[in-house]
């Protein structure tokens, strides 16, 4: 009987049903993700927004009676300063070098666990102490290996003789970008490591079988494989060490010995200066940067997929 | 599989290496922390134990307040951001619903958002609404930068469980919430957790906003106050002290990772390759 009543309308109604349901999925989904949007939205949107009204407006609060509208003028001022490019180009230096080495040593480190005999996990144990440990304590912890009067670095033989790194500004950046490196090295490894186990054993079998050495089978077969995965890890990690301050600001406080990056820069500026106006061109303009490098890599991910699908 | 002699000596050497490279700084700040005062310059990686460092931390009412900030403004933004995420990344890697596509490319971005670009606007917004150095101050911008990490780890996570087994339960006998209290909450449990200690060690290592958003004692976190901590004179840092409070909101925080290291490993790897 009952099978009869349910069966008998099958024909049109559960279409209907469907849609009933299906917009039931959605208003739920909608509602689980409403206060996850609605915070992004109002922590990041609002204050970028008023970020961008605060750059057009000349506010500085030592004065802050003398709040008027500038247009674009705290770009223009910004942009011809030559400090900006300055701390422009140690952001770039510190990215560049910092990231490239990253790469190269998370490469080495995945491969050698990748192919580890015994020991895996200690290596895994011991790269995720890095990443585990606060930016300021490693930043500290390097400062104070090359501290002139007490660091250990200064005390071993050789190195001993060669001046004190703090206290020039190559030997700064050096530093920086040692810790920057040391810190951050382990994530690269982490995001690689999961591009790697994607790379099928069975092509290297092939490949081997078919008389290719060690090296063509890495430069032909794991990197183009694990390209994606390359990516998204130089995105995250360039995208990070464009942002950096931490480093920078406990090793050569506020950006000593002209080591300012850019977010060193927006700092002394809002928050020292409180000039919140021209603090807020920098803002932007960082936050600009940060659009242009995530543009260029989702490019270059988007032509690397593509390229992959067309060739398999 | 055989190897030769050689290749073990050269996998040992590597191991060595990475050890070494990742245990020197940690090595280093502990045995400054644990110097006399008179041995801070002797540039030697062991002068034997000498607690003066600790005692001194332990009795300055600055790191004691700025570790309590920490833990409190890291836990409470931890577990907001887990429940935010969690309702999030169900809805993501359950139901089909038009916008998911957004929701989660507009995660993706914030997660590529650089803080200094807001610090000034919440500096000025915080100052004016009254949450200028307060807890929620520094847990409302931690809760919500934390949020795509959080929503990417759980909906891999999510998307693993078996969630036929809730209506098998339910054809069983259960009520619906005992099915999601006996069935899917343990399931879950792994991945909630794992996302929990990524976001703690996030908010528990920000600086920018810690020293933005504070001014005292108040809500001034550790990374924070270590920055501002004065020895005798105000010019002269106090290398033994910092090195011991270094040490320890650094040592919790490796325990962990190294307690639950498979976790942390596979949550990062996740998040990462479906991002």
């Amino acid at each position: 009987m009952e099978a009869a009543t349910t069966r008998a309308p099958t024909v049109t109604p559960p279409k209907r049903k469907v849609t009933d349901r299906a917009r039931a999925e959605r208003k739920l989904a909608w509602l689980l993700c409403a206060p996850a949007v609605i915070a992004m939205l109002v922590v990041t949107g609002y204050p970028i927004a008023y970020a961008i009204y605060l750059s057009l407006q000349k506010y500085d609060l030592r004065f802050p009676d003398d709040k008027e509208f500038v247009g674009l003028g705290n770009y223009g001022d910004v942009l011809t300063s030559s400090t900006w490019w300055t701390d422009v180009l140690n952001t770039v230096i510190i990215t560049v070098i910092s990231v490239s080495l990253e790469l190269v040593l998370g490469m080495l480190i995945v491969l050698v666990m990748h192919r580890a005999i015994f020991g895996r996990g200690p290596v895994r144990a011991a790269i995720l102490i890095p990443y585990g440990i606060v930016t300021v304590v490693a930043a500290f912890a390097w400062k104070y290996a090359f501290d002139p009067t007490s660091g250990f670095v200064q005390g071993l033989p050789l190195i001993s003789d060669i001046a004190q790194p703090l206290n020039t500004r190559e030997g700064s950046f050096l530093v920086i970008i040692l810790a920057e490196v040391w810190k951050t090295t382990p994530f690269m490894a982490l995001l690689l490591l999961a591009g790697l186990a994607l790379v099928p054993d069975e092509l290297h079998e092939a490949a081997k079988v078919d008389g290719a050495s060690t090296m063509q089978r890495f430069f032909r077969i794991t990197i183009p494989l694990m390209r994606p995965a390359i990516l998204v890890a130089l995105l995250f990690r360039t995208l990070d060490a464009f942002r950096i301050f931490d480093n920078i600001y406990i090793i050569q406080p506020g950006g000593a010995l002209n080591t300012e990056s850019v977010s060193i820069l927006g700092y002394n500026v809002t928050i020292n200066r409180v000039n919140v106006g021209l603090g807020s061109a920098v803002s932007i303009l960082i936050f600009i940067c940060v659009i242009l490098i995530a543009v260029f890599f989702v490019k270059a991910l988007g032509t690397s997929t593509a390229q992959q699908r067309g060739e398999t | 599989m055989q190897h030769t002699n050689r290749e073990r000596v050269l996998w040992s050497l590597g191991i060595l290496v990475v050890l070494l490279y990742a245990l020197i700084p940690v090595i280093w700040i502990t045995s400054v922390s644990l110097k006399a005062p008179a041995e801070v310059a002797d540039r030697k990686f062991f002068s034997g134990f000498d607690f003066t460092n600790y005692d001194a931390i332990f009795s300055d009412n600055t790191f004691l307040a700025a570790l309590i900030n920490s833990i409190g403004i890291a836990s409470i933004a931890t577990a907001i951001s887990i429940v935010l995420a969690a309702m999030a990344a169900y809805a993501t890697s359950r139901l089909d619903f038009t916008g998911k596509a957004l929701i989660l490319s507009g995660a993706l971005a914030v997660a590529m958002f650089p803080p200094i670009s807001i610090v000034g606007s919440l500096f000025d917004m915080w100052r004016s609404v009254g949450l200028y150095d307060t807890w929620p101050g520094l847990i409302i911008p931690y809760m919500t930068f934390t949020l795509p990490l959080a929503i990417y780890t759980l909906s891999a996570f999510f998307r693993e469980i078996p969630w036929e087994l809730e209506q098998a339960a339910q054809v069983d006998g259960a009520t619906p919430f005992q099915a999601f209290r006996k069935i899917i909450v343990p399931l879950a449990a792994p991945g909630v957790f794992t996302a929990a200690i990524l976001v703690f060690i996030f908010a528990w290592n920000d600086f920018i906003f810690a020293i933005t958003l504070t001014s005292t004692d108040n809500a001034r976190t550790v990374p924070a106050a270590l920055a501002f901590f004065t020895g005798a004179s105000q010019f002269e840092q106090p290398i033994g002290a910092i090195c011991a409070a270094s040490v320890v909101v650094t040592v919790p925080i490796i325990i962990m990772v190294l307690i639950f290291q498979r976790r942390i490993v596979a949550g990062l790897t996740a998040g990462a390759v479906k991002g």
